[in-house]
């Protein structure tokens, strides 16, 4: 597979396209890298400049960060996969690695990015019946409401 | 004698050998129904749903509010008779949006924000995040700052064990362990009060180095320290490891292999408890580590037991770590002399304009940091905690994501209860170890 890579402060950084994922998820299985350590995501919506991604990566809004580990080499390896806004679906890596599990449950919860195949994709830390979704930067961080206001100065 | 109880446990997971039960959709241990599904039915619609198969089945809500659930854990039980069949984690009762906070503190700011998450170990979660601000920064600590970090660090690990000594004893039903794991623990926090000002929640390493150097004395309370503690360890041992009662509670309960701790990504105590060693002090050598010299306990059985006995083993190499350091100490500074990122001293304000301006800076908008993304991670008492940052070069992160070895051992949870007692799942929550406030963050 030709998968674009990038280093970054001394750490190895694929960025495979959505379809590629879970092909490239089982080669790296193969290859001795036996865990996930991490998967979370980012909204890039209110960081358009930014400048760290190879040059045949699309950006998009939402990317989906996977840290993995191989314990016989001690390598890590960060996998980082644009997810488009308007359908951000992604493989779910719960038959490769079940402890992602409750990571993706997170991260569908904080981001409203859905995984395919999950099989219990349903909020984690929100209640059940909350509306949106809080890490996206557009969701507000709300304000407590407060009774007295200031009066104008008559000053 | 424990290798019976072990086979006994285990007879169930048998069937299937090494990691693929918990690569099960269906039938694995874990009860993937809604939180709306588990609440209690009223009286009507129980006599609705008379199917004969679900009578012997109960579920059964533990928690949020339970005393031996560490906090605000809330559990799903699915019990036949009194073994646990399937159960649910169900998480969040905590949750207080601290990575969403995150974003909008600057990097000054931050390490206060972090430090409230894993709450019986706050030095970790300051240490992670500043290491990760180090690197996108690409500036090096003094090499004091360093072993202070790492010396105040293993003096964390110690107090976090002694709580879990204390807490595991509580749930056991050894009260008198509660006492004497909390006196303990009290003169760690002593020693914290001293150095860092506060007992818990110290904001204390911080970007850049470390908030304050040593007090003078600090030797002699390391060493009063050094003397009290590990005749303590001896009484623990007295008192808990060979009670037969404490062992027949412990042994055999709770048990997972390898393949199954690597494949749900458990980490720390938990998995080093199944025979593997994986510790990233000796593995992935972050500060000094790779200059002291301490051992990595592994236990041999996976079971509650063997995580108790790591945890009260990992209290001595600590100890062991901190005697090193006590003689190993370089004198220097004690955090980064660069102007954009420590605030002068207090008394250069008054003398010099540009210190003035660069003390503004820094406490009203802080400093900025290169773009980038980092992942940077250390050894909790817990597991692996990571701290993954995005900045965009302003002075606040652009995304801060805290990978908690708590949230992912938790996984483990339904697993290691699948067949026990429900009696025995107090002591298996215990052996986790969770602290719900990294859980839920």
């Amino acid at each position: 597979m030709n998968i674009p890579t990038v280093e970054t402060f001394g750490q190895q950084v694929l960025h495979p396209k959505v379809e590629e994922l879970i092909d490239l998820a089982t080669e790296l299985r193969q290859e001795g890298f036996n865990m996930v350590v991490d998967l979370t995501a980012v909204d890039y919506s209110s960081f358009p400049t930014r400048t760290d991604l190879p040059e045949n990566v699309k950006p998009e809004r939402f990317e989906v960060v996977i840290s993995m580990i191989n314990h016989q080499t001690r390598e890590r390896l960060r996998l980082r996969v644009q997810i488009q806004e308007e359908n951000p679906v992604v493989p779910s890596l719960f038959d490769l690695y079940p402890g992602t599990e409750s990571m993706e449950r997170e991260v569908f919860d904080m981001f409203g990015i859905n995984f395919s195949d999950h099989p219990d994709l349903t909020r984690i830390l929100m209640p059940e019946d909350w509306v949106g979704h809080p890490l996206r930067k557009d969701f507000s961080v709300g304000q407590i409401p407060v009774q007295f206001k200031a009066s104008k100065a008559k000053r | 004698m424990t290798s019976e109880v072990v086979e006994t446990s285990n007879h169930r997971s048998s069937v299937l050998s090494n990691d693929k039960r918990v690569r099960l959709r269906e039938g694995s241990a874990v009860l993937r129904i809604s939180e709306s599904d588990a609440t209690p039915k009223v009286a009507n619609d129980i006599t609705e749903t008379s199917d004969p198969s679900e009578e012997t089945r109960m579920i059964l809500n533990m928690g949020p509010s339970h005393p031996s659930t560490h906090g605000v854990l809330r559990l799903i039980l699915e019990l036949e008779g009194e073994t646990v069949e399937r159960s649910k984690p169900v998480i969040g009762y905590l949750h207080t949006g601290m990575e969403k906070t995150a974003e909008t503190l600057s990097y000054a700011q931050g390490s206060t924000n972090v430090t409230r998450m894993d709450y019986a170990s706050p030095l970790f979660t300051e240490l992670a995040f500043s290491l990760a601000v180090e690197k996108l920064l690409e500036i090096e600590v003094p090499p004091r700052a360093t072993w202070i970090r790492m010396l105040m660090c293993e003096l964390n690990r110690i107090s976090s064990h002694l709580l879990f000594q204390a807490t595991n004893g509580m749930d056991l039903g050894a009260v008198s362990m509660m006492i004497y794991g909390w006196r303990e623990r009290e003169e760690v926090l002593r020693f914290f009060e001293k150095v860092t000002g506060l007992r818990m929640n110290h904001n204390y390493i911080r970007p850049g180095g470390v908030a304050v150097d040593l007090h003078d004395g600090w030797q002699a309370d390391l060493r009063n320290l050094l003397e009290i503690i590990p005749p303590r360890l001896d009484e623990y041992d007295d008192l808990l490891t060979g009670q037969p009662l404490f062992q027949k509670r412990l042994q055999g309960v709770g048990s997972l292999n390898t393949s199954e701790a690597l494949a749900l990504s458990a980490t720390g105590p938990i998995l080093r408890s199944t025979g593997y060693d994986w510790d990233l002090r000796k593995d992935e050598p972050y500060l000094a580590y790779d200059q002291v010299d301490f051992d990595v306990i592994v236990g041999t059985h996976g079971d509650s037991f063997d995580r108790f006995a790591i945890r009260l083993n990992e209290v001595r190499e600590s100890l062991r770590i901190v005697e090193q350091i006590l003689d190993l100490m370089p004198s220097g500074d004690y955090r980064i002399q660069d102007k954009k990122i420590t605030p002068p001293p207090r008394a250069r304000i008054d003398e010099s304009m540009e210190a003035l301006i660069h003390h503004f800076k820094i406490f009203t908008e802080g400093f900025h940091v290169p773009p980038g993304e980092v992942y940077a991670a250390v050894e909790s008492p817990r597991g692996e905690l990571g701290c993954y940052l995005v900045s965009d070069g302003s002075p606040n992160p652009y995304r801060m994501h805290i990978r908690g070895p708590s949230f992912v051992n938790l996984q483990t949870l339904p697993h290691l209860m699948r067949g026990g007692l429900i009696a025995d799942a107090v002591a298996v929550i215990s052996s986790i170890d969770p602290i719900m406030g990294e859980v839920d963050r």
